[in-house]
């Protein structure tokens, strides 16, 4: 059997938990899951390695995302755009006290 | 008003920077993305009594963005082109002297801190710009802005459980080219997107 159909028959061998952990890793990372579904998964995942690895590698890719920065930066900003933008504010702030924080 | 100046400037500047870069991934074009970080400062400006709640401010104005990016694109670029499901991501297992291993990278490849490789940014850039619009704007709204689910739902006029289910499938899809990238894929993968910002035609 080649490696691709043995991965093929192990993900259907793969655990019902496994998946299950699976389609709920991203709500279990945001703290999103009812205290006893979250309780189940870290039993689970406390005893599987596969999905202690997997939790850490989707865990690190959120941590990356969090540190995204954007690449492209827009040109400056132009004066008469700049101006027009000055006068909605002002107008904005005329209307009302305290600054946008 | 030299203080209303001050306070002008830094907030156009932060908000602007913010504005075009969502509307830069989501419509492709500098262009469109300057124009879009304009009407929707104005608009802001113009609109800001509307503003029921000063702390929900970012959700606020990217409620606007949005709504300045639909304008521009004409059509949805928000309906989902194309599904992701989940079975495409589930990772393939190996046996490995007797154990059951993941075929997937060792993370720890991966920068933990907030140092991030110039190559590894590059892979990331590329990740989220071929995500399906609808994915994608969820990602950005949930993990890069890190707004909320309620947030999110609000921005993009979608229910909480749509934002979990498109945000777990984003996240996903960009793990799993991250994981491509480390397990030595990154020379075919520049080859295969020849360097382009977004995987939209
Ligand atoms: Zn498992």
């Amino acid at each position: 059997m080649d490696a691709d159909e043995q991965s093929r028959g192990f993900k259907h061998d793969r655990s019902e938990k496994c998946k299950e952990v699976f389609s709920l890793l991203s709500d279990y990372l945001n703290l999103e899951l009812p205290p006893e579904t979250c309780a189940e998964m870290e039993a689970h995942i406390g005893a599987c390695p596969p999905c202690v690895e997997f939790t850490e590698s989707l865990r690190k890719t959120v941590e990356l995302c969090h540190q995204y920065k954007p690449s492209e930066m827009p040109a400056p900003l132009g004066a008469s755009t700049r101006e027009q933008l000055l006068d909605a504010y002002r107008k904005m702030m005329e209307s009302r006290k305290s600054l946008p924080a | 008003m030299a203080g209303d100046a001050e306070a002008f400037d830094s907030f156009v500047g932060h908000f602007r920077a913010k504005i075009f870069h969502y509307s830069w991934l989501m419509c492709g074009q500098r262009e469109d993305a300057e124009d879009v970080a304009q009407d929707t400062l104005l608009k802001a400006f113009e609109s800001f009594d509307q503003l029921r709640e000063p702390e929900r401010i970012r959700p606020w104005i990217f409620r606007i963005a949005r709504n300045a990016c639909l304008m521009k694109r004409r059509k949805s670029v928000f309906a989902p082109q194309n599904e992701l499901s989940l079975d495409e991501f589930l990772p393939a297992m190996e046996r490995e002297a007797g154990q059951v291993k993941l075929q997937i990278a060792d993370c720890s490849g991966l920068p933990d801190q907030s140092l991030m490789r110039a190559e590894m940014k590059d892979v990331l850039d590329r990740a989220i710009g071929e995500l399906p619009e609808a994915y994608k704007s969820v990602l950005l709204m949930r993990d890069v802005e890190e707004l909320s689910t309620q947030e999110t739902a609000h921005v993009l006029d979608l229910t909480p459980d749509v934002v979990k289910t498109r945000l777990h499938r984003a996240r996903l899809a960009v793990r799993q080219k991250l994981d491509e990238y480390l397990r030595g894929g990154a020379v075919a993968l520049a080859r295969q997107t020849g360097g382009r910002q977004d995987g939209r035609g």
